[in-house]
Parts: structure tokens; sequence; C-alpha cells
């Protein structure tokens, strides 16, 4: 048991298990993994909530992270000023909602989110055009890039407003078959 | 917490808790308390009271079980905490300051956490409700004994206590930063566990806990599941990888070979458990009876590696082949019936075959049915689902960014040919000249190889042929079925079809080609099969009298009995059978060896040379005239299938050739695999295989009729070899059947099967099949009629819907605005909460559809307290958005008379 209590109290653990989809014990690897990231950054007593970030750099550069094109998104969604610098609690709700057991309603809005390049609440055709040139490595021509924003728009928008809401972007994720099984990273 | 609530721990929680603790669901120590008329008040109701709480949210007052004297009893009660009420409103002045520090807690709150706003309201409520209540129980244990907790109020606290414990157990799927999780779950917390104790309710907790860890242990354990069932599938991870650089289209090809390596090996459990096995362990051993001998005058070759690669010598006398099984009834202390298993493998081999392939294909189709509604999201599911998060290895990374890439483009081009606009006249001219050039070269191949049969029969005739002219047959099909695809191919850019189409053309016409090619050998073979069958006669009676004069002649001791003749030594007849099984194991060896050197040198020589010879080389190789090869899929899939119309009709006569096909279908595997990472590049257009593979299938399943016809026709109008094979002796190889039946089965079942037999009855039977298939063949028309009518309609239904909500969007902006002019006198207020309300208001949105209900049924207590009808209760259709300023609007104000 020691370890456990020098780190976090006994409420704080549960108020953690309260909040996230963990338990004690994945809760405290996850304290582990981002003490690790930056040791000397991170104290290893966490009772007195102490307000550490540990930089971007460090968060990206995480195997589970360091792959995915979509990694700087992720952690300026999840920090709290947008900066990809990330406190314990940010650390904690990334891969909480990344966890198999969030439900897809959570999945999907973060998603959205993360999606959402330029944080205006709607992904719009840079944020596709982004989004697409990221998964593809820059690969495709511009002609082909335009013409995918194009389809999915015409496919996904609801309301013709010429951009995704999260209401359209919900209802098209529910029925994506495999959203569930790839929007997810195993910790 | 504020001083507020510490007070009032400290002033009525603590006795409330106090009392309620030691009174479970308000009933037991306070009808002690109580008069005696009470009591049997109490006892009446004590049941229905306990299994209130849940009932008790819809109608706080009274159930309609309860009589008038309750009901009484709830008037009374009401007066007596409107007096109550009155009482305590002063003291409760006391302590106002402390609340309105709280108000102003929460207001400030409210900015930062929106969804809190409608639960704020209720809890003030309740706070009030608490206090009064606290008062009214302290009071009533000291003046009166009057009812202390009325059932409304008991009801309002379970349902708000029922409420924080639903959030305390969804705080996890509320999609807020954490600080603001940690800091409702610490207010809900102290909620509960202040006011839980009045209810007597803690141990739901534990329970619920458990669950919850038994739902993600299953979820877990599902996981694990489902990965070890993946890691089950064999080469999963190798068509993956050829997928993500190849396109689906190719990867389906070996998806094809993996699904046609595990049919063959079932096969092959089959005919080696039920027949190759029991002959080996318990049947006559080698060289015991002429037909498992090799005989004298082969003897000296029999193990030369030349002979044996022919199947000849020691190979030809195994159990590999037909011609060694013995015909006797049964052997071995098992008393296995051998002859009869190797009949029932033979059709059992077909029949499961057919099953097999029928059933995917049933599969295939129900599975593409399924599918219709990602047809409305294709790109959109590419882009945003597309990428697998769990990718930690830079390396699947950058396969799963080729196969993304390969997936765009294999939509941008399904989607690019919809909307191609053309000459349809040129088109269609250029499609009819295409096909009468592909039908010429049909016929004219098929005119060649009629042709070279002819003279081979001429020179089979002969003597002492030349190698070319004995081989001239396998070398002209050899070289048909090299330069007639591509040949095709050529003629097929004429038709300018859709790659995915055109791929279903050319797999068409090399089929029909093929088709041509098997059916000469087909022939050929017969035709060697009758001469044999002729000639079986004239050996009979050589074989009769050889025996005949060896037992008989003089010049022997006849006091000893003399030896029975050598095995080896008697003289036999040619085993047609055996022959036969020989040619399709020599066919199928030798496809085998052409598909290793065609790879080898069409492939990886070639590779080799365009990547090395590229340095120093006049012109471009890799853009240039030799390049890359592609992946043939159309070539690959119909060996594949021809390959396995070979095992299908080979297997009855070699029973070993379904083990050397799976060896074959191994290494392929492997090999291929192989030799497409490394020489081939992918096609031009990548294109995405069709959704079933059911051409595939479907041509399988001709190529599986096809096969079954010469096989049928074999045993069913050919007399069996005379010295050969498990039905030697018999008059046709079916017979075997019937002499189970008469021997082993009791009389009844043979006249049963006799008359089951009768034309009479299978004709009808047949009919009703017929009939049978039409009707049912009918109704799937109907259905699918039906059904593509139905996807028209949720078409068009989502048309409407967009048009509608594009509409309403527009209309719902400019309500909202009417509204926020309407209240002028708090537009202050409003517009401060305006502000705090649009960052927030994906999340509102995400929260409604989360937990509709429960954001309802606080929409409806905001309301209910401020109107007096606890009863009544808003759909959640009022629950919207556009409805919020002004709800937490008057739940402010349903909040001041209070004060």
């Amino acid at each position: 048991m020691g370890n456990k209590q020098t780190v976090f109290t006994h409420e704080q653990l549960e108020a953690y298990q309260d909040c996230t989809f963990f338990t004690r014990k994945e809760i405290m690897r996850l304290f582990y993994r981002y003490q690790d990231l930056a040791p000397q950054l991170v104290p290893l007593d966490y009772t007195s909530y102490p307000h550490v970030k540990v930089p971007y750099e460090l968060i990206g550069s995480m195997p589970e992270l360091k792959d995915n094109p979509f990694r700087q998104r992720i952690a300026q969604v999840f920090s709290e000023d947008g900066d990809g610098h990330m406190t314990l609690d940010n650390f904690l709700d990334m891969f909480s909602v990344m966890s198999e057991m969030a439900p897809r309603d959570l999945k999907a809005y973060y998603a959205f989110k993360i999606y959402d390049f330029n944080n205006d609440d709607y992904i719009c055709v840079w944020d596709l055009e982004q989004t697409v040139t990221q998964l593809t490595r820059g690969e495709l021509s511009a002609e082909e890039v335009s013409l995918v924003c194009e389809k999915v728009l015409d496919e996904a928008d609801g309301d013709h407003d010429g951009r995704l809401s999260l209401e359209d972007f919900q209802n098209m994720i529910l029925r994506a078959p495999d959203f569930l099984s790839t929007f997810h990273i195993r910790i | 917490m504020s001083c507020q609530l510490k007070g009032l721990g400290e002033e009525g929680g603590g006795g409330a808790r106090g009392r309620a603790r030691s009174s479970p669901p308000g009933t037991g120590d306070r009808s002690g308390r109580r008069p005696s008329r009470k009591r049997t008040y109490k006892a009446k109701n004590a049941p229905g009271r306990r299994q209130a709480p849940p009932g008790q949210k819809e109608q706080a007052g009274g159930s309609p079980g309860s009589g008038s004297p309750r009901r009484k009893q709830a008037e009374r009660r009401g007066r007596h905490r409107e007096q109550l009420g009155e009482r305590e409103r002063g003291s409760a002045e006391k302590t106002c300051g402390g609340r309105r520090k709280r108000d102003g807690r929460a207001s400030l709150r409210e900015h930062q956490a929106p969804p809190k706003k409608e639960k704020e309201v209720p809890r003030k409520e309740e706070m009030w409700k608490q206090l009064k209540k606290h008062r009214s129980s302290s009071s009533a244990s000291s003046t009166s004994g009057g009812e202390p907790l009325s059932e409304e109020e008991l009801a309002r606290i379970l349902e708000q206590v029922e409420d924080k414990k639903k959030l305390i157990a969804t705080m996890r799927t509320k999609p807020w930063p954490m600080a603001t999780k940690l800091a409702e779950l610490r207010e809900a917390q102290e909620f509960v566990e202040k006011y839980e104790g009045a209810l007597g309710k803690g141990k739901g907790k534990r329970l619920y806990a458990y669950r919850m860890l038994m739902a993600k242990k299953w979820v877990k354990f599902k996981r694990d599941f489902d990965n070890f069932k993946t890691q089950c599938i064999p080469w999963e991870m190798k068509i993956k990888d050829i997928e993500s650089h190849f396109g689906s289209s190719v990867a389906s090809y070996f998806i094809f070979l993996r699904w046609m390596y595990g049919v063959n090996l079932v096969l092959f459990g089959l005919i080696f458990g039920l027949v190759i096995i029991p002959e080996v362990l318990m049947g006559m051993p080698y060289g015991s009876i002429p037909r498992k001998t090799v005989p004298r005058a082969e003897e000296e070759k029999a193990m030369d590696f030349s002979v044996l690669w022919d199947f000849e010598g020691y190979i030809k006398y195994s159990a590999l082949f037909y011609g060694y099984y013995n015909n006797q009834r049964t052997i071995g202390w098992l008393r296995y019936r051998l002859p009869m298993a190797y009949f029932m493998v033979g059709v059992s081999v077909f029949g499961y075959s057919l099953m097999i392939i029928i059933r995917s294909m049933a599969g295939n189709t129900q599975g593409s049915t399924n599918d219709g509604e990602s047809d409305n999201f294709t790109f959109s599911f590419k882009m945003f689902t597309s990428w697998d998060y769990l990718i930690g290895n830079s390396e699947t990374a950058d396969n799963k960014y080729a196969s993304i890439t390969i997936s765009f483009k294999e939509s941008i081009v399904d989607e690019q040919e919809s909307n191609k606009e053309e000459n349809v006249h040129l088109t269609r001219f250029l499609r009819v000249l295409a096909n009468f050039l592909i039908i010429c070269c049909l016929c004219g191949s098929g005119y060649l190889i009629y042709f070279v049969v002819k003279r081979s029969q001429e020179f089979s005739k002969m003597q002492n042929v030349s190698w070319y002219e004995r081989n001239e047959v396998e070398i002209v099909m050899s070289l048909l079925g090299m330069f007639c695809p591509p040949l095709f191919e050529t003629i097929a850019a004429l038709e300018n079809y859709h790659p995915r189409i055109g791929l279903k053309w050319q797999l068409g016409r090399i089929f029909a080609l093929f088709l041509g090619n098997l059916y000469t050998f087909l022939l050929a073979l017969m035709d060697d099969v009758h001469l044999k069958l002729s000639n079986e006669e004239t050996i009979k009676n050589i074989t009769h009298w050889t025996l005949f004069h060896y037992y008989n002649s003089s010049g022997w001791n006849e006091s000893v009995p003399r030896p029975p003749l050598r095995p080896a030594d008697v003289p036999r007849g040619s085993c047609w059978e055996t022959a036969v099984g020989i040619e399709f194991m020599r066919l199928t060896v030798s496809d085998m060896l052409v598909t290793c050197i065609t790879i080898l040198l069409g492939d990886f020589l070639r590779a080799c040379f365009v990547r090395f010879m590229n340095y120093c080389w006049c012109w471009d190789l890799e853009a240039g005239f030799p390049s890359y090869a592609e992946f043939d899929i159309s070539g690959n899939v119909l060996g594949l299938i021809f390959n396995q119309g070979m095992i299908w009709m080979g297997s009855f006569y070699a029973p070993g050739l379904v083990g050397i096909n799976v060896l074959r279908l191994l290494t392929s595997m492997y090999f291929q695999c192989w030799a497409v990472m490394s020489s081939n590049v992918p096609h031009e257009r990548v294109f995405k295989a069709s959704r079933s593979n059911n051409f595939y299938m479907g041509l399988l399943l001709l190529v599986l009729f096809l096969s079954l016809l010469p096989v049928a026709y074999t045993v069913m109008s050919l007399p069996p070899s005379f010295d050969c094979g498990p039905f030697s002796g018999k008059n046709r190889m079916y017979d075997v059947i019937q002499e189970t039946v008469e021997n082993d089965f009791p009389t009844f079942l043979g006249k049963i099967f006799a008359f089951l037999a009768n034309p009479g009855l299978i004709i009808p039977a047949i009919l009703l099949m017929f009939l049978a298939i039409y009707y049912l063949n009918s109704v799937s028309k109907s259905l699918s009629r039906a059904n593509a009518q139905l996807r028209k309609k949720i078409q068009a239904l989502r048309e409407v819907e967009k048009s509608h909500k594009s509409f309403k969007s527009r209309a719902t902006a400019r309500d909202s605005e009417d509204t926020a002019k309407g209240n002028s006198k708090n537009a202050t207020q409003l517009t401060k909460e305006g502000t705090a309300h649009h960052p927030a208001s994906p999340s509102q949105t995400l929260d409604q559809k989360a937990q509709g209900s429960r954001a309802s049924s606080s929409a409806g207590r905001t309301v209910s307290p401020a109107s007096q009808h606890p009863g009544v209760r808003p759909d959640s259709g009022q629950a919207q958005p556009q409805a919020r300023p002004w709800r937490s609007a008057s739940g402010r104000s349903a909040q001041k008379p209070p004060h």
C-alpha cells in the first residue's frame, strides 16, 4: 500500500476513479507513465495538488502517441489552455476518454474537437483538408483532397451550411462501424 | 462546502441522519412513537410504503392503491408543514447570509460548468425542503407526534439522491475537464452522503461498483478474446500488409487463397482420417497381394527418381492412389468397411465443398446487404474513423498511411467513374468490337486445341514419336494460357470499363479459355480410359489363364502344395482409375512448378533486372518499357480455381492429391506473399475489391459442378477395374452401397432404401424441389425489391430531413433572438449567461444525447417546485437548448418567493 498513499490520498484516488474509466492500479500506472515523461518536473507527491505541466514535446513523444498524425491536436484538446502542455488531470482525462470503456458519445465529442483544427466549434473545409493531409501525409494531389473534402461535406453536412457541426458529426459517427474500435488508445 | 451546509449538517442533518439511520425507510420507530390509531394505519400501509420509493418519483402524494385515509393524512401533514414553514421562515433568515454566499458560488460555477445549472436550481429548492424538514422533524419530536417526513419530501430527496448518484456514476462520461469533474464529484458525493442516511440506502453503491467491475472485466475479456481470435486467423497480418500496399483487390485474392486453404485442410482431414490412415494401419501390408506390389517388370526402376517423379514405381503402388486399396469388405479388428468408407468419403468431399461454397456465398450476400448504410458515408468514415489510434509502431503507421491513401484513391476512382460522362456510342462500338475480337480469340484457341488433340491421337498410334510430339497438347495449352490473358487484357483496354467490372470480364474470358483447356484434357483422358477398358477383358483372361496354368501345370511335385504365385509376377490390368489419378497428380505438380517459375522469372527476375540494371541503361527501366510487374489478380484467381477443380476431380482416384494440394497452397501462400511484396507494384488504378467475393465463389461453384460431372459419369457408368481398387469385382462402383444396405442393415431398411430409390418417388421429389426453388426465388426477389424501395425511401427521408433541418436551424436562431429581446428585464443577466452558454453548447447537446431522460427529468423538476404541481412533468421535447435561457431564468424567479 505504501506507494499509493504517498502519491495520492485515498480520497484523491477514489475521486479519480469516479471521474475516469480507470481502476486504482491503472491510475497509478498512468501516474508513473506521466511521471516518467519528466521525472525532474513531476513530484512524487500529489496530495497537495501541485500545478505541474509536462510540455507537449514530451507528451507527443510517448510511444502511444508518437505515430499518431493527430497527436498535437489530441494534446491541445485535452490541455487546459490549448497549448498542448498537460497537467496530470489533463493526462488522465485524455486516456480516460481514449479508453475503450468510454461511451461513443464522449468519444465522438472529443473526436469532433480533435478534428476541429481551428477551434471554431465547426469542422470547416480547412479542417477537413488538414485532416486528409495528415492522414495521407500529403500524398494526395490538391484536386483529390478537395474532392474528398467536398464528398465528406456532401455526405455528412446535415444543414447544408458548408461545415460540419457537432450534431452532424455525431450523426455520422453514430453509424460508423469501427469508430469505437479505432478511436481508442491502449495504455 | 459552504458554512451553510455545514450548519445544516450540524443542525438538522445530524438529527435527520441520526434518526433515520435507526429507522430505514421511515417506518420503524416513528410508528412506535406514534399514537396507536396511527399504528394501525401504518401496519396497513407499511408494505405499500416500503415499495414506494420507485413509484414515488411519479406521484409524490399517494399511490392509487392507498385509499382515502392516506390522502387525509397527507393533507393534514401538508397543513402542518405550512404552519411549521411559517415558523421556520423566521429562523431561516438567520442563515440566509450563508445561503447567499452559496448562491454566489453557484452562479460563479455556472460560468464554468453550465450543465450544472439545471441541477443547481433543484438543489437550492431542495435545501429549502431540507431545512423545513429538519425543523419539522426536530419540532415534531419536541411538540406533537406529527408526521416528520412527508412522503412528498421523502420522494424528492430520494429523487435528488438518485440523481446525484447517477451523476457520480456517470461523471466519467461527462465531457468536462478534470477539475470541473472533481469539483462536481465532490459536491455530489457530499450531498449523497448527507442525505443518503435519511433514506437508508447506501448498500447499492457496492453492488453497483461490483457490477461496474464485472462489466469492465467482461469488456476486457471480450477484447482479449477478440484479439486472440484475430491472432488465430492465419496470415492476417501478412494480408493486412499487402492490403495496405496494394489495395483490397489484391488482398481479396489472398483472402480467397486462405479460404481455399481452409477448405482443403478439411478435405484433407476427411480423406486422410477416414481412408488413408485406416488403410495404412489396418489394411494388408505392401507386397501381400498383386495390387499392392510393384510388378516384376518395373521392379528395377521402381525407386529411380525419374520414375518416382512421374508418380510411377513405388508411388503408384501406394496408398496415395486408388489401385492400392483392397476390395475386402471389412479390414482390421475394427471391422472397418473400407470400400464403403472410400465411396462415402468421395461423395462427402463433393458434398462438403458444395455446402461450404453455398454457405459462404450466402454469407457474402447477407454481408453485402447489411452495409447499405455505410454507402452514404464512404468518405466521412474514411476520413474520421480510418486512423487506428492504437497504432504505436512506426512501421505499422507507415503501412496505415499507405493503406489510407490507397483507400482514398480507391474511393476517388469509384467516384470519378460514377461521374464520368462520355460518348455512349463510341463506347458501345468499342465494347462490341472488343467482345468480337475476344470471341475470335477463343474460337481460335479452341480450334487449335482440337487440332492438337486430334494430332496427338494420331501420334499415340505411331511408334517412337519425339518428345515434342508426345507433349504437344500440354505445350500448346501452356502457351495459350500464357499468352491469351495478356492479349485479352490488351483488348479489354478498348472497352474502358471500371477496373472492377473489367476484372470480372477478364475473369470470365479467361475462365472460358481455361474451361476449353480442361475439357479437351478430359476428353483425351476419357479416350484413354475407354481404350484401357476395352483391353481389360483380354488382360482378365490372361491373368485367369496364367493362374490356372500355374496351379495346374505339370512338372511339380504333387505331394507338396504349391506356394502361391508371387504377387509381383501376377499379370494385371492397367487399372484406369490409378492412371487417371496419376494424370491429375502430374497436372497439379506441373501446375505448381509453372506457377513458381512464372513468379520467379516473370516477377522476381524482372524486378531485379529493372531495379539493378536501371543504373546502367539508356532509358528509364522503372518508368519505361519493362517496369515492374503488376499483380495479376485474374490469372491467379483462375489458376487457383482451376487447380481446385483438378483436386476435386482427382481426389476420388488419388486420395493423396489433397495432401499435395494442401502443401501447394501453403507454399504458394508464403511464396506469393513474398513475391508480391518484393517485386510487384500496385495497379495503376487501385480499385476496391467488390464487396463480396461472390464472383470468385460463383466461378468456383461452376468449376465444382463441372468437375463433378466427369467423376459422376465415371462412377456411375464405367465398370471398375477387375483387379485393383476397393470396388474391384463389382459391376459398378456404387454397388458398394447396395451391398452394405443388404448385408449390414436390417431388411426393412433395405426395403425402404429400395423404395426410396424408385424413380416414381425421385421424380416427384425433384419436381418438388424445383417448385420450392421457384417459390423461394420469387420470394427473395420480392423481398429484395421491397428492400430497394425502403432504401430509396430512407434516402428520400434523409434529403427531406436535411432540408428541414437547415430550415429549422435558421428558425431557431431567430426564435432565440426573440426570447432574448423579450426578457428585457433580465437582459444583462441573460447576456452574461449567453456568453457563458455559448462555448459550452456542444457539451450540452452531448449531455442531452447521452442522458436525455435525465435532462428532461431535471427540467421537470425546475418547473414543478415552482408551479407546485409535482405530478406534472413536461415532456423531453421541452429540454431543447434554445429553451434554456428562459428556463434558468424561470428557475431563478421560482426561487425568489421563499426569500
